[in-house]
């Protein structure tokens, strides 16, 4: 029966569906990244998630315009990113507490606005797959790569592009020298709490489009607690990826194609238990960082807070 | 400005200690004093509105609400997930007077077994399960889901082309595995040959992962689907994305994708409360077990019409149903 | 340092200022509610008297100060096991999947050795208890000290593997052989011998876990402040280069670190089993078994300064605000999802008031520096900083 596993079906269906599931961890932890890079940690990426999710779904439901619902879910996480932004670089509150607070606040105001909002659940229509042409007419390949949903190829364009911005342009080297020295940066003219204001609020966009990106594109509905713990393994990638956009691709493909791998493995009735198979995601990422040698140091003052001296 | 804040706070802190020691003004939900209204208080734990478990409960009060108008009133604590926050829960509202206090939970036994007997007055509701604990105060309810599991399967298995059949299951535990159970019975019972495949993807709310799970069935060649939980509408998405049937559980799923659901067991625990309050009433507070299934309608296999399902199928489903209720069809 | 001939007590306008800060984190819970305030009025409910409920529900009354107090135990356990590790440095949010395991561990054992006297097989399931939770925080340590693997990263990881491992064990090979047989399948192991169960402090449900815990918060100090190995686990967390130059085994201390907060926090989770519910179930999450004390844990520690005594009354504070948030709910019936808003608020304006806390220590130092020619520089400790450091 493990045979069955490596015929053209199962391992194009593990692809695709690691590809889609992969998509909501690339938005989150890319925009974690950032935050982190500059030394800010936030572990509210959950909320974050949740609030888009609901923001993008309700415009949806409401007014039936994709682009609205996307623009709503930048504003939202926006928002959410400047209240975590203020305390933590403000008031420079313990930055792993304040997370879980925001956490907590984001599934707490998600779930409320849903009961009373809207309260029954229902389904909408979001963002279409897209067949890119010519590349969606490939056999096999194309049917994996090139027929996946908008949000999808946005997603994995995001990896470039932030390896782009964070190695190649200024604002790249301002923020990984905030996150290095900051003191050194300041002593240079740049303004540390500016830049990290930038990033957590360009963190919090990226959280809430990641949800948005789950009710308004991949799932088309939106229920309590959908997102399920998908924000804290998007924390999670940031350091398997050693905060570089391509390790976050790597360890999102990773930890979504060994999840439909273990799928697979259930459908296909190979006798393990259900809950072994869960767990195959969780501890192959575990193994695969513990036994791989090229791990980044993390950003020098990541978690300490910036004080101006004087 | 600081000074002001300390004094507000002060001033706020004296405020609400003396508010606590006030004796208490009447509450928002402390029943009336008169027995001709009943009260009536669930727990549950999760949400009302997650289609699915906790809905079904709060869709039954809400029935017996609209048929008791003033003479009956509920109240609810959600997503009690916490066993030690339901059972606060469960005692606070015996305390406040409730007549009846409804733990709709099956992880809530052992609280209740130590409540109930500090409350002979209350009538309590333990779902879903039989066991009373010998308590003379505590009724058990729980529902026959393998009854329905079986019709439905029986009707999956005359609609599938592809002779595969997924199932999209949360944890492998309790309710859903009876349903889950019955269904591969019921599927059986018609053609053994039918490859049925089951898939536990451990967790309530995980829409997405629901919704590969349905993904990875289809790929593998299903086209009727089922599954229990909340997190089944990602799946009941993808069925409707791939025109594959869709059988649903724990509440009535039409709605949703009317174009696919065939049919959802719905459970009607109106039926079970009616009769325990019937009991009340004649001062039997506790002590008998009941079984929401296909006999007293405490269970319902409501079918989707506007499917416009040849008539073969629906046939043969009323037979089944006939048969579990007359007793003539045993599910293994 | 000079002694002097004066009265050396601090001039009253500090004490009163060092008073205010260390009660900050009330004041702070006190601000969040007022902002709740506006939500329950929005959803048409009358703050007065949702807060009034919320403060009988915690402390009303000896039945609800015994709800509070039991809610209190795993509180204070996974805090004091986060004053460790914040102290090593090394923040430890796999409490959830260490209460699950040590849960687990001491349940087995206690189900499998059904004829020991009553005390003894206490005294072995808390060991059992720590161990688990020991195993299961010590695996991140060893990963982060000898594989660089980040803690958040393994921690967050093991959760789930937890969750997963509960589930199979309490609907397979643990399951009550009475549910094993009917219909309804519950996923819950066998109660515990009577002889077994914590034994209660008055007839209420609290459980002698209670007294276990301040006993271990005192023992936490001492170790912390008292000895050799607390000296060296308070070294790492200060500067990891100096302290290897001083000698210490930095890999080792952060294993040890982990080691010991896991081990904490799996006592939490035999309290739950041994003290609370006599047996273990599982709603198929982690937060049905650990009611996210493995997270709240650390808000209580930080509520007590992370220091491993103030970590006490903390806990009982913040345990009441959750045992009253439960009760206000129902007495104004708001959907549960703006308790747990409150709760994140919460969280978010204690973590901030520390901001208001050094603001205003700082300025108490300055203004001690100032009067350094009017004042003996031998004062007595003004707050914890200065104790602790």
């Amino acid at each position: 029966m493990i045979s069955d596993l490596f015929t053209a079906t199962v391992i194009m269906g593990i692809i695709s569906s690691g590809i889609r599931l992969a998509t909501p961890y690339l938005f989150a932890a890319i925009g974690e990244m950032f935050g982190q890079r500059s030394g800010v940690l936030n572990l509210g990426v959950e909320g974050q998630m949740l609030l888009g999710a609901f923001t993008a779904y309700y415009v949806v439901l409401k007014t039936g315009n994709l682009f609205l619902a996307i623009l709503a879910a930048i504003v939202v996480g926006a928002v959410m990113g400047l209240a975590m932004g203020f305390v933590t670089i403000k008031l420079q509150a313990t930055q792993g507490i304040a997370g879980i607070g925001f956490y907590l606040f984001g599934m707490g105001m998600s779930n409320l606005l849903f009961q009373k909002l809207i309260g029954v659940v229902e389904n909408i229509n979001g963002f279409p797959i897209v067949k890119i042409p010519l590349l969606g007419d490939i056999p096999v390949l194309g049917e994996i790569f090139f027929q996946q949903n908008l949000l999808v190829y946005l997603a994995f364009l995001l990896v470039p592009i932030a390896w782009f911005v964070l190695n190649k342009t200024t604002l790249g080297l301002k923020i990984r020298a905030v996150g290095e020295n900051p003191e050194a940066a300041d002593s240079l003219g740049v303004s540390v709490v500016r830049v990290r204001y930038f990033t957590v609020i360009l963190g919090g966009i990226l959280s809430s489009i990641a949800g948005a990106a789950l009710s308004v594109a991949l799932l088309n509905v939106f229920q309590q607690n959908m997102t399920a713990g998908q924000g804290f393994i998007a924390v999670a990638l940031v350091y398997f990826g050693s905060w570089r956009p391509f390790g976050i691709l790597a360890g999102a493909l990773l930890f979504s194609m060994v999840n439909a791998l273990q799928l697979w493995i259930q459908v296909l009735g190979i006798p393990i238990p259900s809950e072994l198979a869960v767990m195959m995601p969780y501890i192959l990422t575990i193994l695969v960082l513990a036994l791989s040698l090229s791990k980044g140091k993390g950003p020098s003052a990541l978690t300490k807070a910036f004080e101006r001296e004087g | 400005m600081k000074n002001l804040f300390k004094v507000l706070s002060v001033l706020l802190v004296l405020g609400l200690a003396l508010a606590a020691c006030t004796p208490a003004a009447p509450e928002t939900s402390e029943p009336a004093v008169e027995d001709e209204v009943l009260q009536v208080a669930f727990v549950t734990p999760s949400t009302i509105n997650d289609l699915a478990f906790s809905q079904s409960i709060s869709d039954a009060m809400m029935v017996l609400k609209g048929e008791m108008g003033d003479k009956m009133e509920y109240v609810y604590s959600e997503n009690m997930f916490v066993v030690d926050d339901a059972a606060a829960a469960i005692r606070d509202y015996a305390q406040k007077g409730f007549d009846i206090v409804i733990a709709h939970g099956s992880q809530y036994g052992s609280s209740l077994q130590e409540i109930a007997p500090d409350f002979p007055e209350t009538v309590f509701a333990w779902g879903t399960t039989v066991d009373t604990f010998g308590q003379p105060n505590i009724h058990a309810y729980e529902a026959a889901s393998d009854q329905g599991g079986f019709v439905n399967g029986v009707m999956a298995a005359l609609l599938t082309e592809t002779k595969v059949i997924g199932v999209v299951g949360p944890i492998e535990t309790g309710d859903a595995k009876l349903y889950v159970d019955g269904f591969v019975a019921g599927v059986h019972s018609v053609d053994p040959t039918i490859d049925v495949r089951v898939t536990y993807i451990g967790s309530f709310s995980d829409v997405a992962l629901a919704s590969e799970a349905a993904t990875t069935h289809l790929s593998a060649g299903a086209d009727v689907l089922t599954g229990s939980a909340q997190m089944v509408i990602g799946a009941i998405g993808k069925a409707q994305e791939a025109d594959a049937y869709w059988f649903g559980t724990q509440a009535d799923q039409t709605s949703f994708a009317s174009d696919v659901v065939v049919a959802s067991q719905v459970y009607h625990w109106e039926v079970i409360f009616r009769e325990i309050f019937a009991l009340r009433g004649e001062g039997v507070l506790g002590g008998k077990t009941f079984s929401a299934n296909l006999e007293n309608g405490g269970q319902v296999i409501s079918i989707n019409e506007g499917l416009g399902l040849d008539q073969t199928v629906l046939d043969k489903a009323n037979e089944t149903i006939q048969g579990i209720i007359d007793g003539t069809i045993t599910i293994p | 340092m000079s002694k002097s001939t004066k009265n050396s007590s601090s001039p009253p306008k500090f004490r009163v200022s060092a008073i205010f800060d260390a009660l900050m984190p009330v004041f702070a819970t006190i601000a969040a509610l007022l902002v709740g305030a506006i939500f329950l009025l929005i959803l048409g409910a009358n703050p007065v008297t949702a807060y009034t409920a919320l403060i009988e529900g915690a402390f009303g009354s000896f039945n609800a100060f015994a709800e509070t107090l039991v809610k209190a135990v795993p509180l204070l356990l996974v805090g004091l096991g986060t004053c460790i590790a914040y102290r090593a440095s090394v923040t430890n949010i796999g409490g959830e999947g260490q209460m699950i395991v040590g849960a687990l561990l001491s349940t087995w054992i206690g189900l499998s050795f059904t004829n020991l006297p009553g005390w003894l097989m206490i005294v072995i399931a808390m060991l059992a208890g720590s161990l688990g939770g020991a195993l299961w925080g010590g695996l991140p340590g060893v990963l982060k000290a000898y594989f660089n693997v980040n803690e958040i990263l393994s921690t967050v990881m093991m959760n789930a593997i937890a969750v997963q491992i509960m589930n199979y064990m309490l609907r397979g090979p643990m399951i009550d052989p009475v549910q094993a047989e009917a219909a309804s399948q519950i996923p819950q192991t066998a109660r515990l011998e009577i002889a077994y169960r914590l034994p209660r402090l008055a007839p209420t449900r609290l459980h002698i876990g209670l007294i276990i815990a301040i006993i271990l918060a005192v023992a936490v100090y001492i170790l912390l402040w008292r000895t050799t190995l607390g000296y060296r686990i308070r070294a790492v967390g200060q500067n990891q280069a100096a302290s290897k130059y001083g000698g210490i085994n930095v890999k080792k201390q952060i294993v040890l670190a982990l080691l010991l907060s896991g081990a904490f926090a799996g006592l939490a989770g035999m309290m739950q089993v041994y003290g609370v519910n006599y047996r273990m179930i599982t709603d198929g999450s982690s937060t049905g078994f650990t009611g996210n004390a493995g997270f709240n844990g650390i808000v209580a520690a930080l509520f007590g300064q992370l220091h491993p005594l103030i970590t006490i009354p903390a806990s009982i504070l913040f345990g009441g605000l959750l045992v009253g948030a439960n009760a206000m709910q129902r007495v104004v019936q708001v959907p549960s999802a703006l308790i747990t808003g409150l709760n994140g608020l919460v969280v978010v304006f204690v973590v901030s008031s520390e901001y208001f806390r050094k603001r205003n220590q700082r300025k108490r130092m300055a203004a001690m520096e100032a009067d350094h020619d009017n004042e003996p520089p031998d004062l007595p400790a003004k707050n914890l900083e200065e104790v602790t450091a």
